[in-house]
């Protein structure tokens, strides 16, 4: 899989990027604004948005009231006329309250309206756990936005991901649901100069290897990179698989990686129940079933709400231990 | 108080008051605008009753002058938007009859060819930006609308219609707050028009909130307001032109509250109306704005009773037209199921 734009490239670090696909846009296109609670004047919770509101003014980069099914309806309007607006969800943890806004009328507008409208919003923000937020501020909800017809999921993990899926969703027709990883923000990785728009719907191979693949996105991505390592001390080559997108979804990678290793292992730190790695391990079987040496294993988070402890939290997370005996078993290793 | 009663709460603009100067032909007109919606919906209550309108029905049937009394101050590049009871908005924005009926019928040429039917009609080029069908669920994009007129540095505006059952919803106090808020910027040019029909489907305003005067709910959010006899279309009109023009120079969201009341049921199935007596409908039928139009301009002599009674029955003409349209037009080509899905040139993500 091609790295894009990365001739001329900077480490930055997850955040740095976010906020240059931005500006990338915002320079090129009069009609993008950004939105959100706190993103102006206060920088952002995140700081993703620093700097923007004395560069851009108040029209542009808008501090909004805590009210995020108003300005998430209000920028699906203004998207109905021209507008590009990037709204900030403080955590998509807050977007339960607007979702009625992202799933009634962004991703379905166009539909119902027989074609006449489109709805070229982005809405951003940390998706996931990983920093002691406890219960009500730690979901992955990329399987409840990935299930609507009308929107557009995805989710990078690196920082050059993050730029360059970041200037791709601005210029889509189509509301884009991006969700950052937010426990990442402030990793570093080279992140290509320029317009490094990266496609949708193509995964990424961020290992490559012959006899196991590890499916994985957002910050699983990284842990499967870690299980990867811990599983060459075995003599395992797995191969790991960034899917980058949820809709539009990159199956022949998947089924490519499949036909080459024979086994695979899915991981997502949702809930298993009805998630994104349930997806993939339909469409392996569905595509690759007799190329399958073992079944396709799900490793993810525990069935509960996320707990604040730190240990509990870890153990609520799938962990490289368990990806890893995850791999062992499908090759039908010991684990360890 | 009871709903009945409810119109009397507050100052209501009618007529007598109102510096009035629709002219007698203009009136006539936009009497046969009315007229033709009526006989439309009569037709659709036919269809429903016959099975060949889904879904759905909901009906305008005593409301018609508020939208045709605020849609007379509509100027070129404005939007409209509103709920679900839509089927007057688009027709009086221009809407051709016949694919607004073939719409309902869900047929091919419908005007959002078979996919929304009678709560999503949407004619984009006139200005409608769509009916929508969850109570208070429209009221932001409205106020986003307003915002892009402003952003895009035009003078056009939004009229957002909402029902009095749209008026307890979390979305529009969100969305009245942010236009509340923009207003103070010039930033949004949003006419709020609040067609208190006096029950949100069966129950009724006092039943709902404590504070049935619902002008005042505006007031928590900065934006100024009037009220309106809903059921006098030279009184809306008056009230309608100064508004829009207020909310179009200024830049800030206003809000008009027009007393109404659907003669008819909420929805075509809703057969007993539990909710209200026989007597009521009765008292507000003797104030049915085509009713009112019709008296006034026989007695001002700006038509005699022969012409309306012509009107009429062009109106019915018209409709049967459109029947007669929507029964023979084709059903949408099944390729249609996965079209208009996304923007682009992949319309579609899935298996066929």
């Amino acid at each position: 899989m091609a790295e894009n734009g990365k001739a001329n490239a900077e480490t930055k670090t997850y955040r740095e990027a976010l906020r240059e696909g931005m500006v990338h846009e915002m320079e090129n296109d009069e009609s993008v604004v950004l939105m959100g609670e706190d993103i102006g004047v206060y920088g952002g919770t995140h700081l993703i948005t620093d700097g923007l509101y004395d560069q851009y003014g108040p029209k542009r980069v808008m501090d909004t009231p805590i009210s995020e099914g108003g300005f998430t309806g209000a920028a699906i309007g203004m998207a109905m006329l021209g507008m590009r607006p990037v709204v900030e969800m403080m955590t998509w943890n807050f977007s339960f309250l607007a979702s009625d806004q992202i799933i009634q009328n962004a991703a379905k507008v166009r539909y119902f309206s027989g074609g006449q409208v489109k709805v070229p919003l982005v809405i951003r923000g940390p998706n996931g756990g990983g920093v002691q937020l406890s219960a009500q501020h730690t979901h992955s909800l990329e399987n409840m936005y990935g299930h609507f017809p009308g929107l557009k999921v995805v989710s990078p993990v690196t920082p050059n991901d993050a730029k360059g899926m970041m200037i791709t969703a601005i210029r889509d027709d189509n509301p884009v649901i991006f969700l950052e990883a937010g426990a990442l923000y402030g990793t570093k990785g080279e992140v290509g100069e320029g317009d490094n728009a990266v496609e949708f719907g193509k995964a990424r191979i961020a290992r490559e290897g012959t006899d196991v693949t590890l499916i994985a996105y957002g910050r699983q991505v990284n842990l499967c990179l870690r299980a990867a390592d811990a599983l060459e001390e075995d003599g395992v080559k797995a191969e790991v698989i960034d899917l980058r997108s949820i809709r539009p979804f990159d199956e022949d990678a998947l089924v490519e990686s499949v036909k080459k290793t024979h086994r695979a292992v899915a991981v997502q730190e949702q809930w298993r129940w009805f998630g994104v790695a349930s997806e993939v391990a339909a469409i392996i079987q569905d595509r690759a079933f007799d190329y399958l040496d073992a079944p396709v294993i799900r490793v993810s988070g525990a069935e509960v709400p996320a707990p604040y402890a730190r240990n509990l939290e870890i153990e609520a997370f799938p962990s490289e231990k368990q990806v890893a005996n995850a791999a062992r078993r499908v090759m039908y290793m010991e684990e360890k | 108080m009871s709903a009945a009663e409810n119109e009397k709460n507050g100052d209501v603009q009618s007529a007598s008051e109102g510096a009035v100067a629709t002219s007698g032909d203009r009136l006539v007109d936009l009497y046969r605008e009315m007229v033709l919606v009526r006989a439309f919906e009569d037709a659709c209550q036919r269809g429903f009753r016959q099975g060949k309108i889904g879904g759905y029905l909901h009906l305008y049937t005593g409301q018609e002058a508020v939208a045709t009394g605020f849609l007379e101050a509509f100027r070129e590049g404005d939007r409209v938007i509103t709920a679900y009871r839509d089927h007057a908005h688009a027709l009086l924005l221009g809407a051709d009859p016949n694919e607004v009926m073939a719409e309902l019928y869900g047929r091919g040429p419908g005007l959002v060819k078979g996919k929304g039917g009678s709560m999503h009609l949407f004619d984009v080029e006139n200005g409608l930006m769509g009916g929508y069908g969850i109570v208070g669920g429209h009221i932001p994009l409205g106020v986003g609308f307003a915002y892009a007129q402003r952003y895009q540095e035009t003078d056009h505006i939004t009229q957002l219609y909402l029902g009095d059952g749209a008026i307890n919803n979390g979305a529009f106090h969100e969305a009245a707050n942010l236009a509340g808020l923009w207003g103070n910027d010039g930033m949004c040019p949003c006419l709020f028009i609040l067609e208190n029909n006096q029950y949100g489907m069966g129950t009724s305003v006092e039943r709902a909130t404590a504070q049935t005067d619902l002008t005042v709910k505006f007031d928590a959010h900065g934006i100024e307001h009037e009220k309106v006899d809903g059921m006098d279309l030279e009184a809306v009109i008056e009230v309608a032109e100064r508004a829009a023009e207020h909310v179009r120079e200024t830049g800030k969201p206003y809000a008009v509250e027009a007393m109404t009341y659907r003669t008819v049921p909420h929805g075509a199935a809703d057969f007993f109306e539990k909710y209200r007596t026989k007597e009521e409908i009765e008292k507000w039928r003797e104030r049915d704005p085509i009713g009112l139009l019709e008296k006034k301009l026989i007695e001002s002599g700006a038509a005699e009773e022969e012409k309306l009674d012509e009107i009429k029955d062009e109106a019915k003409e018209r409709t049967n037209e459109a029947v007669k349209f929507a029964d023979e037009a084709e059903q949408p080509p099944i390729e249609e199921l996965y079209t208009d899905v996304y923007a682009g040139e992949d319309e579609y993500m899935g298996e066929k």
